[in-house]
């Protein structure tokens, strides 16, 4: 905006008496306010910039050293050390968001479009609250209360489904398992996505619903013509919110999971890919040296995986948006 | 294809108030009945009365019947669902599908018919509803770009024609014009006379030329004050309407010697 300003201000002729120039007056709340947008801006770029530079710098030693003297010393070639981890990470999440993405747009929906009004706000309210809860609480109601009793769900899994690759193998004995840690953090993720979409759905034009009713629409119809179109790039941005949260879960994984590395389909089975922010926060208090900057290159590992996966779904959104409404 | 509208003593509410009082009128076949009346009268209300759309307000509700060729809408057992699908409507402002293409706005009523519909089939109708509503020349090489692309008169046009896909009995517009220039109005007006040798047509409207221009009977509505239900005050033929009405009050709305 500014530059925008300024060189419309060099453009500008000298006034002269017959055309007296209309020239903004510059308003000083104008200028403040400027400012300090330009200003949040910025510091987030700088953050962003400090963080990656931070991970890179601190990454370099463990990328750069040969893999020999990794393996001399015990730590593993840098890839094949990390490749279980971005498995498990990427893994966990996948089975968090297949759980939570369908019932917190369900939940959604029952709050902006079939719940009474009452009901409606106090139930909102709740769901927040549950984004209010420290995430090792959500570890410890992990390990200790959901992992004993989905374990009898998981035995039955294993004998009736155990065909599906993901069911099979031998099944924990204490449920602390990867489908364990996905459920947690998909309850973790529910009240941001949900939080997000039905905001969106909220938004969508009653012209636009009342099209649908009017054409003999019934609700669910008009939900699917109507609030689901509409809301399609906010849906993604809440998932992708939440995704975020879920690769970079570190406490509830931590305590529910006791993760190998391994790279398994396998959800039910003692034998668990760890996640890379769990990895980093059960080594971090022993390492020195050469495995710090190994650690600190699975967290750049994360901030990858991280962009790449956010880049995709802006892709997707974009692919729609001569169709997004917004024209 | 165009039915008889009968609506019987009918009141209209928002929650506990009375929006329109004691409305009775008969509707004919193959005509255009408007609604004129001043702002807030009920007129746009009560459109919304003659398919079952008032009722998607929260709280509001209604009395008395209307029928159309002799079926109470409001009768027990009776789905609104179907009843829309019989009485097509077109909005104030266009509202086509902003997520959907041109092709699939006019052919989502349809779809909503569970029947599958054989792809020949389903151009033919996009050609007939487009053509019907005066504007597939302008969009059939742009038949997959969205329709909120279109200028406002021709996103009109594609409401209207997404409504008459439908094929259905009787076709209400609420303003249909009010938000479009002169040229625009004009073609809708066009394709008012056009559509009613094949449809009943209700249409509310605020312009009083609009009214004496496209329809057969006129009915005003009018309000005793603010907060005070509106009510129907005379109908009759348009030409008596603007030329020798009954009532004062309807003349002194026509002559702009109102309020």
């Amino acid at each position: 905006m500014t530059s925008v300003t300024q060189s419309t201000r060099e453009v500008t002729p000298t006034p002269t008496p017959e055309h007296p120039v209309n020239k903004a007056r510059e308003r000083i709340g104008d200028r403040v306010f400027s400012g300090l947008a330009t200003g949040s801006g910025v510091t987030i770029l700088l953050i962003l910039a400090m963080v990656a530079g931070f991970l890179l710098v601190q990454a370099f030693p463990a990328l750069a050293t040969s893999p020999a003297e990794l393996e001399a010393k015990g730590y593993g070639q840098f890839w094949s050390w990390i490749l279980p981890f971005a498995w498990g990470t990427v893994y966990a999440s996948f089975w968090a968001l297949l759980m939570a993405v369908p019932v917190a747009i369900g939940i959604a929906l029952f709050i902006s479009h079939y719940a009474p009004r009452r009901l409606a706000s106090s139930l909102g309210y709740v769901i927040d609250l549950l984004a209010a809860v420290p995430s090792v609480v959500f570890g410890l109601w992990g390990s200790m209360v959901l992992a004993p009793a989905v374990q009898p769900l998981y035995l039955w899994l294993n004998t009736y489904l155990g065909w599906i690759p993901f069911f099979s193998g031998q099944p924990s004995g204490t449920g602390r398992t990867l489908l364990t840690a996905s459920i947690v953090l998909a309850v973790m993720i529910l009240p941001i996505i949900t939080s997000l979409s039905r905001e969106v759905f909220l938004q969508t034009p009653v012209l636009h619903q009342e099209a649908a009713l009017a054409l003999g629409a019934t609700r669910w119809e008009m939900i699917k013509m109507a609030v689901l179109p509409f809301g399609r790039a906010g849906i993604v941005s809440s998932v992708m919110l939440g995704l975020g949260r879920a690769l970079g879960e570190t406490m509830a994984v931590a305590m529910v999971l006791s993760g190998a590395p391994v790279i398994t389909l396998e959800i039910l089975t003692s034998q668990n890919p760890n996640t890379i922010a769990a990895v980093i926060a059960q080594n971090f208090p022993e390492a020195y040296g050469l495995k710090t900057n190994q650690l600190i290159a699975g967290g750049l590992t994360l901030f990858v995986i991280t962009l790449v996966v956010n880049s995709i779904a802006r892709l997707i959104v974009s692919r729609y948006k001569e169709f997004s409404g917004a024209n | 294809m165009s039915k008889r509208i009968e609506v019987n003593d009918l009141n209209c509410f928002y929650g506990k108030f009375k929006a329109v009082e004691d409305v009775s009128m008969t509707i004919q076949p193959r005509s255009v009945t408007a609604f004129i009346g001043p702002s807030g009268c009920g007129k746009s209300t009560f459109l919304r009365t003659l398919n079952r759309m008032h009722e998607v307000i929260p709280g509001a509700y209604v009395e008395g019947e209307v029928l159309i060729d002799g079926n109470n809408l409001y009768g027990p057992g009776v789905d609104p669902v179907n009843v829309r699908r019989q009485v097509g409507m077109v909005f104030q402002r266009p509202n086509p599908f902003p997520t959907m293409s041109i092709k699939d706005n006019v052919l989502a009523g349809y779809r909503l018919n569970k029947e599958r519909m054989k792809n020949s089939e389903a151009e033919a109708l996009l050609e007939k509803s487009l053509r019907s509503a005066n504007l597939w020349e302008e969009v059939k090489n742009r038949l997959d770009k969205p329709g909120s692309g279109l200028s406002g008169g021709q996103q009109q046009r594609l409401c209207i024609a997404r409504a008459i896909a439908m094929q259905p009995e009787v076709l209400l517009m609420d303003e249909p014009c009010s938000a479009l220039d002169p040229i625009s109005t004009l073609a809708v007006e066009d394709l008012v006379q056009e559509l009613k040798e094949t449809y009943t047509i209700v249409i509310v409207t605020h312009n009083m030329q609009q009214a004496a221009r496209v329809s057969d009977e006129t009915a005003f509505f009018n309000i005793a004050g603010t907060g005070a239900p509106g009510k129907l005050i005379e109908m009759s033929s348009t030409e008596k309407i603007f030329s020798t009405p009954d009532i004062k009050a309807t003349e002194d709305y026509i002559t702009g010697r109102f309020g």
